[in-house]
């Protein structure tokens, strides 16, 4: 999961950060050493794990540093350029900048590039480039011009792509955008006309870019806030032609456009990008971390004291003006699931609870496992905890917790309990399991007292099980609570297939009227107005996904004995049977999990009618599921075609001998009928054509396989 | 104008300089890539762990056991050839770390570690034996037989003494567990468990297994595995897939996992008794530990918590190390998956290991006749190689003047297995040896017949050899005996003369495994499995010197031309180079030591097999393990940690400076592999020997089907 830790700075002093921000911030040749260029005359070199600079260096009064300070990582010596013309390397020896070695170049110098593995690379303002030995061997060399009059260079970068230099710059003209992509060891150029969609009006503020083996992805940051991505081939297929790229959506809206002082974009890893702006909400500026992929908000941090709007990030540091001193945000990464990639948007809005890991470490549970995972956090973590843990009272706040949910009032229990969420105990599982025995022990002996929002706020901490507070969904059933239910049935995992029923029952009898007014999680429910709306027209979509339609079936007996036309099975097509609220609450179903064994006799208590009702909606969302070729619902945390199916099977189990003597049953069990048949003979062609997938995937490995014997030449390097 | 004085020439001459180093470099080689070796390990059968000296033993079904050192990275430092009628079922470590196994042709078998041979079998008198295991005290091995017996064996310091028979049971007795406190034994048989009590012989209970698996009637339900507690819980697996908790003071059924449709064939249990591992038919490992039932509760509960899945077919049997879960079965590998929980330091060794080649060379090479020499378990296959006309750029496969040809196919006699073999460096020689014979061929080329004539009259202290040695003039022999006695023969025409026997150092009856002579004929280097390396003079007859000890045992030795310097691989990737006319290591050799080696080439999992050298490239090392080969060239500077050890692919357009750079003595290849042998047969060829995974898939039984489609 991408998470920003805490900020420090870099000191302030030393650096004279104008209005515009740094020159620029470039990485040294030890990890966490950066050069900072400022403005005026200054180069500093700092070191972030102490916050402390290293080094200084200013060129004379009267002189300009025109480009940022890099390092030559294959000599470990660094390169300015001042006054546009000048260069300058040293070392950190060195200690004025007015006595080591000095070129003077024939042209403008734009950027100078340095990155592992390569020697520093010159890119001129004319658009030129030039290696740095190939530069010093002859200084004054002739420099030719590239770029068009009026063109000027907007953003660049350079690339190690498979071990040989890339650089690419982008140009402006009149609004209008244009990519060079120059290969440096071969010199080719290629050029590409930035063809923008939509958001033509809007002006590009912030560029970034990441590469991956053939393309370089160029994303760039509008004013309307939106991020669009551009691929351009690393290597091109006719480098002489001057080719179009085209840019697409990648995030909507995500700061507004008219930060006073502008926004900034930058690649952190392949799925995630940091953004510098304000967001569309909030008037101060913020640091935000969006995952490209889910294309959601994975974190974000306020700067109340304002940015130049520039961004750097290196190794694992997010470097930005913050105020009049360098700042610096530690970035971290962590391997997690899609579930907690999806999560965060929806609990950005209550801080206070942390989400905790919903699986379940067999060692750690049984003895003091949370202590041991303290010890793999940071040491500057664990020390912050420790100060948490001693300034703790006597009595253990958990106690003092239950004796407040025994006597106070439900006001003052929620506050006290919003007060223990927010510190995060090492038994935190059974303490929260404590607190809703304790509330629901009250509950019983206070059938006036409703604590519904402490329950609620205790579910989402995601600790708890059916098996801790057992009596809590007794509760929710008896008082058809059918919220509390939803979210029991979302959160906890080990159910039993009793409760599942039982809320089976309530979700599929409670009245409609009764429904609107609670308050349901629709997140599962995909919007079915539209299918509504469009059914009439669309054809009937049957299994033909499969590549097998059963009326194509002429073997079908069934078929001549119903009368299969196109309208009649137009007349079943997908109205969802349910309102979405309800839908809302059978996906919960849908989602919980069970054993069929235990689940197979609670089903058969439910009225005909009602497992009638439930078989349309799962034939409708199954339907829905077959209208797309990867066999999937929309929506954010659809049902799967598994469960849809798996439950289809259980309900026809447990209830086929009165099912079929429904009358208006009886059009949903052919339909179904059909299905199945024609999901069997599927199952059996793709079994059947199995030994010849297997034969070719044979044919393939031998035409791999080089013999029993060759002779081969190999050279070694 | 400091700076730039110092930087111009400077540059300019590294340039001239790295020109001439990429004229005189490593250049182009023609490989010979075979793989008609058609070798096919055996399936594993057993594995037994001994805490005490961090060893496993593994049987396979040819009857061959070997020992791995867990502590030396996972190293197979020992073996014991296999024997047609020896199928082993049973294996156990006892008191002082004595190997013992037992097998269907009814003998209880006692290793000798040292010599490396079999001690003595002794017949149980019960029929094919299915089970063993030893007492927890290890001073008696119990046995369980084809009728139905279970003996009692006391274990005396140099053999075993039958004591007596429990109560006789009506079929078999396939698995067999020892209660901790050595009161008790729990005995699988088929379908039903026995639970005996060791003072008198006399079953307590029975316990009738459900042959019911899932609604569907098995025939029979055969208890694969049983473990017994020290509560007094017995657990078994069975062949309808279930694993089953049983109260054994009671003989109740106390409850039941059903986790494969397959059988469930063995059992390891930990010593702390928290945690145990069940291999199933299926090839899924599943792993099931003791949690509390609720936090801070003191009842706890056996709960299945991780399933593994790297075999393909039946896992015929289990171990569990205090820090890893270890499996093997028909699919010939031997998998450590350590646990992750238990692992303090979470460095290589916390990595799965997949252990699929024996950690001992097969084939022999003569470079003069280019020939292989593959050394199967009942047979040797010579043949030659192929040769081709063209040339080409790297990459390229030239076509082939003529192929490869099979000369000849030689059978062993007799049920055992070939320990070792060896061909001359001329072709005309080649020995063999079993387990209790030694055999020695000439071989007259004459066009394209050969002619293939044994040496008859071997001398009697030759009988079983551990390694055999021909020099490079190929006229002379050397055999390493398993008595740790060190011969050298005399080739001539047809004949032979015995010229000396290097006896062991007084006391010591260590067995030499490894050889290495020196081209010019005048060294023998020679090592064991634990004590150091010893050098012999061949001229004078005599001990030159001991390389002195180090902690690893050798994987390979080698003696270098020209120099005389002893090149030794050990089983933590150190390579050593010990000047022999010097008696000291080499300067190369310390400098490595003191710059150490890429961590990169540290956590290799596999150990280095074979060290070759040709005569034309003096600084020239080849050595290779089982996913690459490496050529150390000693006049370039050693890699540190920031360089990058393996470069797949080609330089192409850089500039000197980075590849002057990046230029260092390790130059590595992972074209070829799973790789069983590599040698330099001239200048610029190479022959790499490759067997392919898929290969040895294709010769296994199919695994059980699963049906990909529906269900």
């Amino acid at each position: 999961m991408a998470a920003l830790e805490d900020e420090f700075t870099l000191s302030s002093g030393v650096l004279s950060a104008g209005p515009d921000g740094l020159l620029g911030v470039e990485q040294s040749n030890k990890t966490d050493q950066f050069l900072v260029t400022d403005r005026g005359r200054t180069v500093v070199l700092y070191k972030v794990s102490d916050q402390k600079p290293l080094g200084s260096w200013s060129v004379k009064q009267g002189q300009l540093i025109t480009c940022s300070a890099v390092c030559n990582f294959q000599t470990g010596e660094y390169v300015v350029v001042h006054d546009n013309k000048v260069l300058r390397i040293w070392n950190n020896e060195d200690v004025n900048l007015d006595k080591v070695f000095k070129a003077t170049l024939s042209a403008e110098v734009h950027k100078i590039h340095s990155v592992r593995g390569t020697e520093p690379v010159l890119l001129f303002k004319e658009g030129a480039v030039r290696g740095l030995e190939a530069l010093l061997a002859e200084p004054q060399q002739e420099i030719e011009a590239v770029l068009s009059d009026g063109e000027v260079i907007r953003w660049t970068k350079l690339f190690m792509v498979f071990r040989h230099p890339v650089l690419i710059f982008i140009t402006e003209k009149h609004g209008n955008y244009f990519v060079y992509v120059h290969m440096v060891n071969s010199h080719t150029l290629s050029k590409y006309t930035l063809l923008r969609g939509q958001e033509e009006k809007s002006v590009i503020q912030s560029f970034t870019a990441s590469v991956d083996r053939k393309f370089i992805s160029v994303m760039s940051l509008s004013s309307d806030g939106c991020v669009y991505e551009t691929l351009i081939p690393v290597y091109p297929t006719d480098p002489e032609e001057n080719q179009r790229v085209v840019s697409s959506l990648l995030l909507r809206a995500v700061v507004s456009g008219s930060a006073p002082s502008g926004v900034a974009l930058t690649v952190l890893d392949r799925d995630h990008v940091a953004v510098l702006g304000s967001p569309l909400s909030a008037s101060k500026e913020c640091l935000s971390v969006w995952n490209i992929k889910f294309q959601t908000l994975q974190t974000s941090k306020e700067l109340p004291q304002g940015t130049s709007g520039q961004l750097w990030y290196y190794g694992e540091n997010l470097l930005m003006l913050h105020g009049q001193s360098l700042t610096v945000i530690p970035y971290k990464c962590e391997v997690s699931s899609l579930a907690g990639a999806l999560g965060k948007l929806k609990h950005s809005h209550d801080p206070g609870i942390q989400v905790m890991p919903p699986f379940v470490n067999w060692e750690a549970s049984q003895g003091d496992g949370l202590g041991s995972q303290h010890a793999e956090q940071p040491r500057r973590i664990l020390r912050r905890r420790k100060i948490e843990v001693s300034s703790q009272p006597a009595v253990p706040p958990s106690k003092q917790l239950l004796t407040t949910i025994m006597k106070d009032s439900e006001k003052h229990i929620e506050m006290e309990l919003r007060k223990f969420l927010a510190v995060k105990t090492p038994d935190f599982h059974a303490i929260v399991g404590d607190l809703v025995t304790g509330l629901l022990g009250r509950c019983q002996v206070e059938p006036s007292f409703c604590p519904r929002n402490c329950l609620v706020q205790l579910i989402q901490t995601h600790v708890l099980s059916y098996s801790l507070c057992p009596g809590l969904m007794e509760m929710a059933v008896k008082k058809t609570d059918v919220q509390l239910l939803q979210l029991c049935l979302q959160r906890f995992p080990d159910i039993p297939e009793s409760v599942t029923c039982a809320c089976l029952k309530i979700f599929l009898s409670i009245g409609d009227d009764s429904l609107h007014q609670a308050e349901i999680d629709m997140e599962s429910v995909f919007d079915y107005g539209d299918s509504v709306q469009g059914d009439n027209v669309a054809a009937p979509v049957d299994v033909l996904q499969n590549g097998f339609s059963p009326e194509g079936d002429t073997c079908l007996s069934c078929c001549q004995e119903v009368p299969a036309k196109p309208q009649d099975a137009a007349a079943a097509t997908p109205t969802c049977p349910v309102t979405p609220q309800r839908a809302a609450l059978l996906n919960a179903i849908l989602h919980s999990g069970y054993s069929e064994a235990f689940l197979l006799p609670h089903l058969k208590d439910i009225p005909a009618q009602h497992i009638t009702l439930f078989l349309k909606y799962l034939y409708f969302l199954y339907l829905k599921c077959s209208e797309n070729a990867t066999m999937t619902l929309p929506g954010i945390h659809p049902p799967t075609l598994n469960q849809i199916l798996d439950w289809i099977c259980l309900l026809l189990d447990a209830n086929f001998t009165v099912v079929v003597m429904i009358p208006e049953a009886k059009r949903l069990l052919i339909s179904l009928y059909k299905f199945v048949k024609s999901q069997i003979s599927v199952y059996s062609e793709l079994n059947k054509i199995e030994v010849s997938f297997r034969e070719l995937q044979k044919l393939n490995q031998e035409k791999n396989n080089r013999g029993l014997y060759s002779i081969e030449v190999l050279e070694l390097f | 104008m400091r700076a730039r004085a110092h930087v111009g020439p400077g540059r300019r001459e590294a340039r001239a300089w790295s020109g001439e180093r990429g004229a005189a470099g490593m250049g182009e080689f023609k490989v010979h890539r075979v793989r008609f070796f058609n070798y096919v390990p055996s399936g594993i059968r057993c594995v037994a762990y001994n805490n005490q000296s961090n060893r496993l033993a593994v049987s396979r079904t040819d009857g061959t056991v070997e020992i791995y050192n867990l502590s030396a990275n996972y190293f197979q430092e020992k073996f014991f050839p296999g024997h047609e009628s020896r199928a082993t079922e049973a294996l156990c470590w006892t008191e002082g770390q004595r190997l013992f196994s037992a097998g269907l042709n009814g003998e209880i078998v006692e290793y000798d570690l040292q010599a490396l041979n079999v001690k003595y079998a002794m017949d149980a008198f019960g029929g094919p034996i299915w089970s063993m295991t030893a007492s927890p005290s290890g001073s008696q091995l119990l046995v369980g037989c084809e009728d139905g017996s279970v003996k009692l064996f006391q274990i005396t310091p140099d053999k075993i003494q039958f004591e007596r028979n429990f109560d006789r049971q009506k079929s078999r007795i396939l698995s067999l567990s020892w209660h901790p406190s050595g009161t008790h034994i729990a005995a699988g048989s088929i379908d039903y468990i026995s639970v005996f009590d060791v003072k008198s012989g006399s079953a307590i209970h029975k316990m009738i297994v459900d042959r019911q698996y899932m609604g569907v009637s098995k025939r029979k339900c055969i208890v694969w595995g049983v473990a017994f507690l020290s509560d007094g819980t017995v657990i078994s697996v069975d062949s309808a897939g279930k694993v089953q908790f049983w109260d054994s003071a009671t003989g109740t059924l106390v409850k039941s996992h059903p986790i494969a449709n397959a059988d469930v064939l063995s059992i390891a249990v930990a010593d702390q008794e928290d945690s145990f591992v069940v291999g199933t038919a299926e090839g899924t490992v599943f792993h099931f530990q003791l949690v509390s039932v609720t936090s801070n509760s003191s009842e706890k509960q056996w709960v299945r918590t991780k399933p593994f899945q790297h075999h393909t077919h039946d896992v015929r049997t289990v171990a569990h190390s205090p820090t890893a879960l270890i499996s093997g079965g028909t699919d010939t590998h031997l998998v450590i998956r350590p646990l992750m929980e238990k692992v303090e330091v979470k460095n290589y060794d916390a990595a799965l290991r997949k252990i699929t080649f024996p950690h001992r060379c097969l084939i022999s090479c003569s470079k003069k006749r280019q020939l292989l020499l593959f050394q199967f378990a009942h047979h040797l296959e010579l043949w030659r190689l192929g040769s081709t006309v063209a040339t080409g750029k790297n990459g390229d496969i030239l076509p082939l003047s003529k192929n490869a040809d099979h000369l000849l196919h030689l059978k062993t006699k007799g049920p055992e297995n070939i320990i070792c073999s060896c061909i001359s460096s001329c072709g005309s020689w080649i020995a063999y040896s079993t387990a209790s014979r030694f055999f020695l061929y000439r071989l007259n080329y004459e066009h394209d017949n050969i002619s293939l004539k044994r040496v008859s009259k071997m001398p009697a202290f030759l009988r079983s050899a551990l390694q055999i040695l021909f020099s490079e003039d190929s006229k002379k022999l050397f055999v390493a005996s398993n008595q740790g006695s060190l011969h050298v023969i005399q080739l001539l025409e047809g004949s032979f003369k015995h010229l000396h026997a290097f006896q062991p150092q007084s006391g010591t009856v260590e067995a030499m495994c490894l050889l290495a002579v020196s081209p010019d004929g005048n060294w023998l280097a020679a090592s064991g499995t634990s004590a150091g390396v010893h050098v012999y003079n061949v001229k004078q007859l005599k001990l030159h010197c001991t390389v002195p000890a180090y902690n690893f045992p050798v994987t390979a030795l080698a003696i270098a031309p020209n120099t005389n310097n002893l090149v030794i691989a050990h089983s933590d990737q150190q390579v050593f180079e010990y000047s022999i006319p010097d008696k000291q290591y080499t300067e190369w050799s310390r400098a490595v030591q003191k710059q150490g080696f890429h961590h990169l080439w540290l956590q290799r999992d596999t150990p280095i097999t074979h060290i070759g050298f040709h005569s034309k490239r003096p600084m020239h090392i080849l050595l290779h393990d089982a996913y690459m080969f490496c050529i150390i060239d000693k006049s370039l500077p050693l890699p540190n940690d920031k360089t990058l050890l393996y470069n797949p692919l080609p330089p192409t357009s850089e500039s000197d400076v980075v590849r002057r750079r990046t230029a260092h003595a390790f130059k590595i290849s992972k074209i070829y592999k799973p790789l069983l042998f590599m040698e330099l047969l001239d200048e610029g060829t190479l022959v790499a020997v490759e067997r392919p995974l898929d290969d040895i898939i294709a010769q296994l039984p199919p695994p059980i089907k699963k049906k990909k489609f529906g269900t």
